[in-house]
């Protein structure tokens, strides 16, 4: 049985995840902002496996509150074996471009609270010398693009700090694993038209879920888009301009 | 932020522009309710025609929470949302079993509940909606009320079977059926014409499940032969159940692929290779849902999809209506190889519900303009019959040959109204089927 903190629980990638987890009947810490949603899915996964399921709710914005949620997670759990981060908001760009509070208000919540918790968790996990610690950070990370660089270069900035942070934590036997996931198919994206390239949230966490076990560094989900990005990195940035993406 | 996307029933015929909605949460699911004019619940679209097809579809996608489950009783609660195939992952390795299960896991609780589904237990057990407990639906005044055969009990006959247009179920509380072992002991008896396959029925209606292939290509005496098999749960075997997917059908297929010469090929072999008085053991997954192995098999029909086609004949005059019916079939030389004969028991009060004490019939045609001909003249043979024809698996019946075949349609009406649900639900079936 293993203890699993999940940051971010009512995303549909993390809920995914933790089925698979309840199933198997690890022990579930949820974390999340919205009460009655996230009680929702812990008694789901209560039915689903036999395992214990706790929650706590807090807005991640909230950094003092960070160090709490560590100490009430691992006080529930008995220890913390497996952290995985996957709150987040999908930025609206067009508006984000008219205004700076907006723009840092999505970097606040999709980098610097993350950034803020990896920080914490990190010293706890060197400390014990163990544990693994997934973020799920995104393709749109890869490269800033018109359609969504707010959001792109608030991950850009999650995909960076966790791969110095891999590298500090590998002689601390700490996993860190970088998740990319592509377009997936989750309430997030209701109303995106859905073509070849987009993901079930279903697919998408059961390559997390081996990831992690298989201490992974960095993980595109689906596999495909290593070599999509690998292309759209390879375009030079003088004729990249030109292009709308 | 929403754009029209192409939707379609599990028969792939016909098809239609939508704008799609798939709240997060059920609190959610109320709030866009609010925004539409007009909507309709949509679960896994496995309903073969155009009943969960409509301009403006609230998917119930991430509704599909389990909220409890007593083991020592057996009562299981959950949002509409969840699929059955989630649910048997849960409950079998309990000990188990839905008390009603149509023939494919991949359809939610809530379209269980709308169709009114039936299995091959319907002589004994009923409907679905007959082991439903209560349900809790948004209706169209925005309110949100529990339902139950005891409480708001009109609304509730109403909306089991009420093909989604008495509001939005968001959850129910289903009793399951308690078995020893995820087994089943099937037997296999073939019957070399259609009447023999009904007296089968007859001579095994103690069997807990029972349900017949038919041939519908074959002609003259062997008119109608069919394999039936009959299941009960097995006493032992323990309680694994395996929900792996083993393959899928990647893309449409060439429709070219089946034609009556390969149906008729396929159904020739299928008889000479089934044994008379066979008694082996089974498991559920295979035994109740054997097209389920198969993924996306509906593709075999290529791009332009297929109808089905099912009947309810009543028991008297049954068996020769029957024949009727097959030489009909077996004429026009365009039914597939999965059809299915099976008797039903008496029929409940739920207003729209399908089942009536007789004979049931289904089967596939490839979608054509003759098949579209071949399938209205079983219609008018079914309506002089006093038969009717299934709401989930129409996408063709006439406005008349619904309100005559269906006559409580005027009392569901009255339900409607005064539940808030007129101009509030409808699909591109209830439309064309005349409803307000």
């Amino acid at each position: 049985m293993k203890r699993i903190l999940i940051i971010g629980a009512t995303s549909a990638i993390a809920e995914h995840c933790a089925r698979i987890w309840a199933a198997e009947g690890d022990a579930l810490h949820l974390v999340a902002r919205n009460e009655q949603h996230v009680q929702l899915i812990a008694s789901d996964l209560k039915v689903r496996g036999d395992s214990e399921v706790t929650t706590y709710v807090t807005d991640l914005n909230n950094m003092d509150k960070h160090e709490e949620l560590l100490d009430v997670a691992a006080a529930a759990l008995g220890g913390v074996d497996i952290v995985l981060i996957a709150h987040g908001t999908l930025s609206n760009q067009k508006s984000c471009e008219l205004s700076v509070h907006e723009t840092l208000a999505e970097i606040q919540t999709n980098a610097l609270s993350t950034i803020s918790l990896l920080t914490l968790i990190a010293n706890r996990f060197e400390a014990k010398k163990s544990g693994t610690i997934c973020v799920i950070s995104s393709v749109a990370g890869d490269r800033g693009r018109a359609s969504n660089y707010v959001y792109g270069s608030a991950k850009a900035m999650v995909t960076a700090f966790t791969s110095g942070l891999r590298q500090r934590l590998y002689k601390s036997n700490v996993s860190v694993v970088t998740i990319k996931p592509g377009f997936v198919d989750t309430p997030m994206t209701t109303g995106f038209k859905k073509g070849v390239l987009w993901a079930k949230p279903t697919t998408v966490a059961v390559s997390i879920v081996k990831a992690i076990d298989k201490n992974k560094s960095e993980l595109y989900a689906p596999a495909f888009w290593l070599v999509l990005i690998a292309v759209v990195k390879f375009i030079p940035e003088q004729i990249f301009r030109r292009i709308s993406l | 932020m929403t754009n029209l996307t192409k939707i379609y029933g599990w028969g792939r015929y016909p098809q239609q522009d939508a704008y799609l909605h798939a709240p997060p949460s059920s609190a959610s699911l109320e709030f866009t309710a609010k925004q539409q004019d007009s909507v309709l619940a949509r679960g896994m679209g496995r309903s073969y025609g155009d009943s969960a097809n409509a301009l403006n579809v609230l998917q119930t996608t991430y509704i599909n929470h389990f909220i409890e489950f007593d083991k020592s009783t057996g009562k299981l609660s959950a949002e509409a949302g969840i699929t059955l195939r989630e649910i048997l992952e849960v409950i079998v390795p309990s000990g188990w079993f839905l008390p009603v299960t149509p023939g494919t896991s991949y359809v939610t609780l809530g379209g269980a509940i709308a169709s009114d589904v039936h299995g091959k237990n319907h002589h004994i057990a009923g409907t679905f909606g007959q082991h439903v407990k209560s349900l809790s639906m948004l209706l169209g005044t925005g309110e949100v009320v529990t339902t139950s055969p005891q409480h708001h009990a009109d609304l509730f006959h109403a909306t089991c079977g009420g093909m989604g247009l008495t509001g939005i179920i968001i959850s129910a509380t289903i009793q399951l059926l308690p078995i020893k072992s995820s087994l089943i002991s099937q037997k296999t008896i073939k019957a070399d014409c259609v009447e023999a396959a009904c007296e089968a029925f007859e001579s095994n209606s103690n069997a807990t499940y029972s349900v017949a292939w038919i041939d519908c290509l074959s002609k003259g005496k062997s008119l109608g032969r069919s394999v039936i098999m009959l299941g009960e749960h097995s006493e032992q075997g323990g309680l694994e159940i395996d929900t792996r997917q083993k393959v899928s059908v990647p893309f449409s297929t060439p429709s070219v692929l089946l034609n009556s010469l390969t149906m008729k090929a396929f159904n020739t072999a299928y008889w000479h290779k089934s044994k008379h008085n066979l008694s082996q053991t089974v498991g559920l997954m295979p035994y109740f849902y054997p097209l389920d192995a198969v993924g996306e098999w509906n593709r075999l029909y290529g791009k332009k999809g297929f109808l089905q086609f099912q009947c309810v004949v009543p028991r008297l005059d049954g068996i020769a209506n029957m024949r009727r019916l097959l030489t009909e079939i077996s004429n026009s030389g365009e039914g597939s190889f999965l059809a299915v004969l099976k008797q039903f028991g008496v029929a409940n009060e739920n207003l729209l519900s399908f089942p009536t004490e007789g004979y049931t019939l289904a089967l596939d045609f490839k979608a054509s303009e003759t098949a579209i001909k071949t399938v209205k003249r079983l219609e008018d043979m079914v309506v002089d019959m006093g038969g009717r024809l299934y709401l989930t698996k129409d996408a063709v019946m006439q406005e008349s040959t619904f309100k005559t075949t269906y006559p409580n349609w005027e009392k569901f009406e009255v339900v409607r109204e005064q539940y808030g649900a007129v101009g509030k639900f409808s699909s591109a079936q209830s439309i064309r089927l005349g409803l307000a």
